[in-house]
């Protein structure tokens, strides 16, 4: 719902998203996450007097096939530089990053608009959303406050973890277009294995931009940046949330202020960061330990031709080879490694439709279920004890009558958590569709006999009486019935009385 | 005409986080500006077109392999540290808006 | 064991004949550290007892038939800014009063390696910067020539060790002269290799681009030797050269015939030399023509820029490189601090020297927005022309000779007052740390009694060449064997 019909609203994005490597981006020691404070750390890490930085090959892979992946073009020359401050999260004084010859520019990717409300409109179709640049960078250490109220404990396990830093131009126009694009850009990372982008371990971290303009307006209104919301549906809630303080703010005739602003996702609050009185002033200039980075056309081109199936092209062979709806597509396409799933389920022997549809529905549900309980946030299918194979057999039992739609949604979970056969397991719980038309009559014939009162409704014209009658039979048979033979069969039983 | 005022020379140095008390203030300001007046000497030459030179040696970055090696162990990381608890580095609270990104 | 160390070959000869033990040579070195260093404020630290057994070992070791380096069992000292595991190194600074580094640089692991003995950190300016190794937080290191006057810097430490014989070799760190300022102040031989050339793994970096490494020794053959055992490609200093280590001490043949020597004309006729050291400079000249090489006049019509652009990139890279000494994990803190932002300012503040704070200053003065483009990177295209200079010049010739000061050794206090005066100072150095050059500096002869240095430029890889060029000259001449008066 737009709560500002008066504004354009105009969104750009920053990314942050950790490269997949074992080691950090300048120094040797390891990644990982949630060990002991400093246990990952070298004198590099550590700042020491006389470390030197040296380059991780596989984090430049990794940024090349990022940028490859979003259209960009990769500068066969780029430079790393220092962007200068203090703070005890960053020993060095300066992070190495990337400044003036960034690794990537002028990419794009494409969000699919399909009946978003932008401006209270249907706009439909998709849109192209310009990346400014994607450069390479070191993460940060982290500020711990779990101890003494007066002190902060430094945890430098995390300083100079490997990141691209992904930049758009601001053409976002609604919270929901960017919550698309960031959807978009989380699965074309994980799928080309630029990241496992996990955002509950801050594998990706998103800052916005957020101005409001009149309608037709062509300059940019004051900006105020929201800082690193590691979720996409707390990303939407603070870019609204921020529309709505803007509209606000600018409607009682008030101005914006150039600021940098938190989210509380726990009470859905923005609160105030820091106001940017004046520009920061980090004096970048070419960091003097390091040379240029210099990549050949060949190295450029050899990553390029390696990319593997984007997102967006398998979506559209999705809908084409296998029929499916283009939600169901681009749901699959979009989480994890789902698509994969469905991809060994299909040629397992698996019905597509009936795969998608079990896939996005229940086994989303399922994994949601277990992210909520394990604080583990990946949709990943690699947790499945369930092979694809499995799966196709499950859903062959019930496209085959033999196991009713409910019936399978209660093996299900056991099957994905436990493995097993599903055929034997049905056996073993006793689950096999009744479908043996003599038995299910006397059920029929049971549940007449016992329910007079439905019947008298039903000849005084009440549809639901059916409805009850077949839940009763449903009932006796533990849901084993099919329900669609049951209710002809009561529909027989009842006109012939 | 001066290159560097006093306030300069105080906004410079807390950029730099050091301080300087009112007592250094006017010194180094004024080798700052003697330095400076020096260093004007340069715009007597043309650079227009010259591309900048951040290296002597011509060469690109070297990379390494990604292989997590020679990792300090937590003791060792914060052995030098004036202030420690547990295997963190201690420092006074940190508020969030302080940093940069 | 003589009053003075022969050369390094020497040693050689008589630890292998038997004649003195690596024991032997490091007791004599700490007894005169003891005595003479203690006096001249030659050293941050003495490292007795690791000294004492790295000699029994390399002693064990020749015992064993096990000698393969000509420095095994040889005393050295070391600049108090290149770390070694397990020891100290304050870069003469309080800021990193009680540091000790868990690592080595690669420098001091070759050294290790080579089995050359480490007998202490030898004093300079804090964090290398100046030129008379006043700014001390250890105090002042008094030049054993003149006692009232400065070594040079920011390497005086190191030279001085060597010219007060205190031990045959050191090494130094050279960012805009520092090996070879002192080395011409103190009369003895000091190396700037090609950038790149020396690992800066484990220095603690001033600036960056322009830091090299090198050796400080009585003779260009001497730093030969200790030269090739610290060169080489070093794959944790991503600025190293990808090439192996150096032979240069084999090719020292003294044959400079047919070899064309530039002189600099700027460099003759810069204002506020002293016409004696020039004069100096040129007999030196006239020595090597004589020795079969040919002079020729060349021009290096930027040099006058040198000093400045070299101010503005040099405290540029060393306001960032410097902004890890904040008192969180390392170093010194200063005490009671109420928040975040005194903790960092108060720390600096009282951790660093006023040379020090005032490059920081000046440094994140001309990086900053507004001023980046006029300073900084104006710097750069200075530095892009001085290299350009420096091609031309050797398109005609294959090495320059100029003098390395313009100046013999300064009194202790005479240019502390004006910074500006003290930068002048490095006129004739600067520029080879701008284009990555290797020079070397050697005494050429006294003026009113005090050395005067001559420095040879190469282009850059071609350190055996200046080398070369300065052994040869100690062929002909023999003013490195001059030495101070008694220091004891
Ligand atoms: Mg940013
Ligand atoms: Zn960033």
């Amino acid at each position: 719902m737009s709560a500002h019909p008066d504004y354009e609203v105009v969104i750009g994005l920053e990314v942050h998203v950790q490269l997949r490597t074992r080691s950090k981006l300048f120094s040797t020691a390891g990644v990982s996450y949630g060990d002991e404070p400093n246990q990952h750390t070298t004198p590099v890490c550590l700042a020491l007097p006389g470390a030197l930085p040296v380059l991780n090959a596989h984090a430049v892979e990794l940024a090349i096939r990022a940028g490859a992946a979003t259209n960009c073009t990769i500068h066969p020359t780029s430079i790393f530089a220092r962007k200068n401050y203090f703070y005890p999260d960053l020993p060095k004084g300066y992070q190495i990053s990337q400044f003036e010859h960034p690794l990537c520019t002028d990419g794009w990717l494409e969000i699919e608009t399909d009946g978003l409300k932008s401006d209270g409109s249907k706009t439909g179709g998709t849109k192209r959303i310009q990346l400014t640049r994607i450069h390479m960078e070191e993460d940060a250490g982290k500020s711990l406050h779990d101890g003494r109220a007066d002190q902060s404990r430094i945890d430098l396990n995390r300083a100079g973890v490997p990141l691209v830093e992904i930049v758009s131009e601001p053409d976002l126009r609604s919270a929901e277009e960017a919550g698309f694009y960031l959807r978009k850009l989380h699965a074309i990372l994980r799928t080309v294995g630029v990241s496992d982008a996990d955002m509950e371990k801050g594998q990706f971290r998103c800052d916005a931009n957020v101005s409001l303009r009149k309608h037709g307006a062509t300059e940019l209104g004051t900006r105020r940046e929201i800082k690193n919301v590691n979720s996409f549906r707390f990303v939407e809630a603070a870019i609204e949330a921020e529309i709505v303080y803007q509209a606000d703010l600018l409607d009682s005739g008030g101005e914006v202020r150039q600021a940098t602003v938190g989210y509380d996702a726990e009470n859905d609050r923005l609160f105030l960061m820091r106001l940017k009185e004046n520009a920061d002033d980090y004096r970048y200039f070419p960091d003097p330990d390091l040379i240029p980075l210099v990549i050949s056309q060949e190295r450029i081109d050899a990553i390029r031709a390696a990319l593997p199936e984007l997102p967006d092209v398998r979506r559209h062979r999705f809908e084409e080879a296998h029929g499916l709806a283009a939600a169901d597509a681009a749901k699959l396409v979009g989480a994890g490694s789902l698509a994969d799933f469905f991809e060994a389920a299909v040629a397992a022997g698996a019905e597509p439709k009936a795969a998608a549809k079990w896939l996005t529905r229940d086994v989303v549900a399922w994994l949601n279920e277990q992210e909520r309980e394990s604080g583990d946030s990946a949709l990943e299918t690699q947790g499945f004890a369930l092979a694809p194979a499995g799966f196709a057999s499950l859903l062959g039992l019930v496209d085959a009558g033999r196991l009713t739609a409910k019936s399978a949604r209660d093996l299900l979970p056991d099957l994905l958590a436990q493995g097993g056969d599903p055929e034997s397991l049905m056996q073993e719980r006793g689950l096999e569709a009744v479908s043996d038309s003599g038995a299910l009559e006397a059920m029929a014939d049971d549940v007449l006999a016992a329910q007079p009162k439905a019947i008298e409704s039903f000849r005084e014209g009440d549809q639901k009486a059916v409805n009850f009658l077949m839940g009763q039979v449903m009932k006796q048979s533990q849901g084993k019935a099919d329900p669609a033979q049951v209710r002809k069969i009561l529909i027989a039983k009842l006109e012939a009385l | 005409m001066s290159r560097i005022a006093p306030e300069d020379a105080k906004r410079v140095a807390e950029l730099a986080r050091l301080r300087l008390d009112d007592a250094e203030l006017p010194a180094m300001t004024a080798h700052l500006e003697r330095i400076l007046e020096y260093v004007d000497l340069l715009m007597e030459v043309d650079t227009r077109g010259v591309e900048p030179t951040a290296h002597a040696i011509p060469l690109a970055t070297p990379t390494r392999k990604d292989e997590p090696t020679g990792e300090l162990t937590p003791e060792q990381a914060i052995a030098n540290a004036p202030a420690a608890e547990g295997t963190a580095f201690s420092v006074p609270k940190v508020f969030d808006d302080e940093a940069a990104g | 064991m003589t009053e003075s160390f022969g050369s390094v070959g020497d040693l050689r000869s008589a630890l292998d004949a038997g004649q003195t033990s690596s024991r032997g040579l490091i007791e004599h070195a700490l007894e005169r550290a003891g005595a003479v260093g203690e006096r001249l404020s030659v050293f941050v630290d003495l490292q007795n007892d690791q000294a004492l057994a790295a000699a029994d070992a390399a002693d064990a070791r020749r015992a064993a038939g096990e000698t393969h380096s000509p420095l095994d069992g040889i005393p050295l000292v070391i600049k108090d800014n290149i770390v070694q595991q397990g020891e100290r190194a304050s870069c003469a600074s309080r800021i990193l009063e009680g540091y000790v580094s868990p690592f080595d640089s690669t420098v001091v692991a070759k050294l290790r390696a080579a089995g050359a003995v480490v007998i202490g950190r030898a004093n300079m300016d804090e964090f290398a910067m100046g030129s008379s190794t006043e700014n001390s937080a250890y105090g002042p290191t008094l030049n054993p020539w003149d006692l009232e006057r400065s070594p040079g810097g920011s390497s005086g430490g190191s030279a001085a060790a060597v010219a007060a014989d205190i031990v045959p070799l050191a090494l130094g760190s050279d960012t805009g002269g520092s090996i070879r300022q002192p080395a011409a102040f103190c009369g003895v031989v000091g190396m700037k290799p090609t950038y790149g050339r020396v690992s800066r793994y484990g220095l603690v970096a001033f600036a960056s681009s322009l830091d090299q490494i090198g050796p400080i020794g009585r003779s260009a053959a001497d730093c030969a030797v200790l030269l090739d055992a610290i060169s080489g490609h070093d794959p944790q200093d991503s600025t190293s050269l990808p090439e192996p280590a150096l032979t240069t001490a084999s090719t020292l043949t003294g044959d400079i015939s047919g070899l064309t020597i530039g002189l600099p004309r700027e460099y003759f006729e810069a204002e506020g030399a002293d016409p004696a050291v020039l004069e100096t400079v040129r007999t030196a000249a006239s020595a090597l023509e004589a020795g079969g090489a040919k002079l020729v006049e060349v021009d290096l019509p930027h040099a006058r820029y040198a000093v400045a652009a070299y101010y503005l990139i040099a405290t540029a890279e060393a306001s960032s490189n410097l902004a890890r000494f904040d008192g969180v994990r390392y170093g010194r803190r200063a005490e009671g601090v109420a928040n975040l932002k005194e903790l960092y300012e108060r720390t600096r503040s009282e951790g660093f020297g006023d040379e020090v704070k005032r490059r920081i200053l000046l440094g994140t003065y001309v990086l900053s927005a507004g001023y980046y483009e006029a300073y900084y990177r104006k710097a750069q295209k200075i530095r892009t022309l001085l290299r350009r200079d420096f091609d031309a010049a050797f398109a005609g010739c294959d090495v320059l000779l100029t003098p390395t000061t313009p100046e013999t050794a300064f009194r202790l206090g005479e240019k502390t007052e004006d910074p500006l005066t003290m930068y002048l100072s490095d006129i004739y150095t600067v520029s080879a740390n701008l284009a990555g050059l290797p020079g070397v500096s050697l005494p050429c002869g006294l003026a009113e009694g005090l050395p005067v240095g001559l420095q040879v430029l190469g282009r850059p890889m071609e350190d055996a060449t200046v080398l070369r060029v300065a052994d040869a000259y100690q062929r002909l001449a023999d003013h490195h064997l001059a030495r101070p008066g008694d220091l004891a």
